[in-house]
């Protein structure tokens, strides 16, 4: 119910709202993804419309994202009833009816889940801080750095360019409680754990093939959102991680499918 | 076959499908998503002038097929990899009795492999046996995501699984193509969670256990368990047209299996009819990884011989030209199988 000292909520605080709702997978806003379809607010009462790129994209992602969609903006001031509805997606009758009665994620999915989407978080935030230190440590090896040659492990958070990669990375460090002092080593663990002596190499080389994963998925689902969705990219804000020159390149003409 | 510049490669496409998809084979709105969903992969990474339209991507047919791959395509061999998908599709998506009377009626073209799905019990451990017995396949593929009644996916571990397996053994049905890529179910661990994988490998050393889509959307993870097992290999399927539209991710790709799992372990896979294999070899060929990715070191054409065909005609027996032939690289059976493709080497 919308108070009556406050004034209603308006389409910009949701879409505010909803800019704080990551995909887990791919460490970004839902919102720069496109995945938001609309938002309708009639006198405090809030309509959102979420989309994905496939009809199978995972249905615990998509359910994590659109149940974290209906928390953020039901926390907002001046709201009255939200509904957060995912459309044409394989599970959208169940994912949509268990967000209406507020069912959770296992009493949505009841026999199939076994456990909530903690875990899942936690190894994607995980996940985030391996490609960012990857991507910290790889551009002072690409520049040749004497640093870098000497040993990944031997970099220090201090070491690090001021820019876009240092400044992720410390976002990463801080969601996982690391340190993010000048003199802490960047090449650690999830719980800031340098590798072993002698595997340095190896542990650097892991965090790349997860890095090139996540910048991989990151992409790939932008462009099936755009060719799914005419007209999506307009809401699509560019990646510049694993960015290519061919990313804006015309999408193809549609062919119109039956419906 | 495919010449050019004086070389020329022997093709294996080591994983195609004759599909239908048609309206009148749906058995619900799920298999008009799934058909539209590979449409959609079709046209987001297809090169303008290989963009087909809806009609002709819902069924091929035969014919087609083998003009698509074998008057066209350049390909001397390709391997059907069918998905059933009973649950989407009436007469399932992978029509079998079509691909295996043109495997039949082509041998030296065409190879039948065949699926099996765990959760079929006992009456599919005798359907397996007679199928067997009838079509003499040497290979699977296993589609772990597959929906079957109230359950929506298994794993290799599962206790019923590795008793196909070890029915797979002595029925000497060695190669174990298993999908793990865009995929619905188990919904609590990862879906693409390749970690069964690892097991059965260890458990099963005297089969072949080949990846599809080489783990993406989770590559590190494949090339880790690959890296630590012998007898796993990575197909192509889904990664090559990356090289139209993200040809910087490509040469990444490619670049990770060359280091982690080595040249004699990727497959190439066109995954016909979701693209076809003309340009995507045309590509390949022509392909190099980008200077300013100095991390990788550049690819060599006796590698990109092995990924096109080398590697899957080994695996299979197929007869390859001698003058085609290239040894096995001088590679560990574990670990990082060519350190020296990558920098770091000497760190």
């Amino acid at each position: 119910m919308t108070a009556l000292a406050t004034r209603p909520v308006t389409e910009e605080a949701v879409r505010g709202a909803l800019g704080a709702v990551l995909d887990p997978e791919l460490d970004e806003p839902i919102t720069d993804l496109g995945f938001v379809r609309s938002v309708a607010v009639d006198d405090g009462d809030v309509t959102v419309h979420l989309r994905l790129p496939t009809s199978f994209c995972s249905p615990n992602f998509a359910y994590l994202m659109a149940s974290d969609s209906k928390d953020a903006v039901t926390a907002l001031e001046g709201v009255g009833v939200v509904v957060v509805e995912l459309d044409d997606h394989h599970d959208s009758d169940l994912i949509n009816a268990g967000l209406a009665a507020d069912a959770g994620y296992v009493g949505t999915f009841r026999h199939e889940a076994e456990q909530d989407l903690d875990e899942l978080r936690a190894t994607f935030r995980r996940k985030a801080h391996t490609a960012a230190m990857e991507r910290a440590l790889t551009v002072l090896l690409r520049a040749g750095s004497p640093l870098a040659e000497g040993g990944p492990e031997r970099v220090r958070l201090g070491d690090l360019p001021a820019g876009r990669e240092r400044d992720a990375l410390l976002r990463r460090r801080e969601a996982l409680g690391l340190s993010r002092a000048d003199d802490a080593p960047v090449l650690v663990d999830h719980e800031g754990r340098p590798p072993a002596p002698g595997s340095a190499a190896m542990f650097l080389r892991r965090a790349r093939a997860t890095r090139v994963s996540i910048d991989g998925n990151a992409h790939f689902c932008r462009g099936l959102l755009r060719t799914r969705y005419e007209g999506s990219g307009a809401d699509q804000r560019p990646r510049p991680e694993g960015a290519e020159p061919t990313d804006h390149h015309h999408l193809l003409p549609l062919s119109p499918k039956e419906s | 076959m495919y010449t050019k510049d004086g070389e020329s490669y022997y093709i294996v496409d080591a994983h195609v499908a004759l599909w239908d998809a048609r309206p009148e084979n749906q058995r619900n709105i799920h298999g008009k998503q799934f058909i539209d969903c590979f449409y959609d992969y079709h046209r987001n990474l297809s090169p303008e002038g290989e963009v087909w339209s809806y009609e002709d991507y819902l069924y091929q047919g035969g014919r087609r097929l083998l003009k698509d791959l074998f008057e066209d395509g350049y390909v001397d061999h390709a391997i059907f990899q069918p998905a059933a998908l009973t649950e989407f599709y009436v007469n399932g998506f992978g029509q079998t009795e079509e691909a295996f009377e043109l495997a039949r009626a082509n041998p030296t073209k065409l190879t039948y492999n065949h699926n099996f799905d765990p959760r079929n019990g006992e009456q599919g451990l005798d359907r397996l046996r007679a199928d067997h017995e009838k079509m003499k396949f040497t290979g699977v593929k296993l589609y772990t995501a597959e929906w079957h009644g109230e359950s929506r996916g298994w794993k290799l571990t599962d206790p019923w699984a590795v008793r196909y397996l070890e029915a797979c053994r002595e029925l000497g049905v060695t190669n174990i193509h298993i999908h793990k890529g865009p995929t619905i179910r188990p919904l609590d661990r990862d879906a693409f969670d390749v970690a069964d994988i690892d097991h059965v490998a260890t458990d099963f050393t005297d089969l072949n256990f080949v990846v599809e889509h080489v783990g993406l959307p989770r590559l590190e993870d494949f090339c880790w368990i690959a890296t630590q097992e012998p007898n796993v290999y990575g197909g192509l399927a889904v990664a090559m047209p990356f090289m139209h539209t993200r040809p910087r991710y490509f040469a990444q790709i490619l670049g990770e299996l060359l280091y982690w799992i080595g040249e004699d372990r990727i497959f190439f896979s066109s995954d016909y009819a979701i693209w076809t294999p003309k340009w995507l070899v045309e590509r390949f060929v022509d392909f190099q990884i980008p200077e300013d990715l100095t991390e990788y070191a550049p690819i060599s054409t006796d590698q990109k011989k092995k990924i096109l065909g080398l590697n899957a005609a080994k695996m299979y027996g197929l007869d390859v030209p001698a003058e085609l032939r290239l040894p096995d690289a001088d590679e560990t059976a574990t670990g990082p199988r060519d350190p020296e493709a990558a920098d770091l080497a000497s760190v």
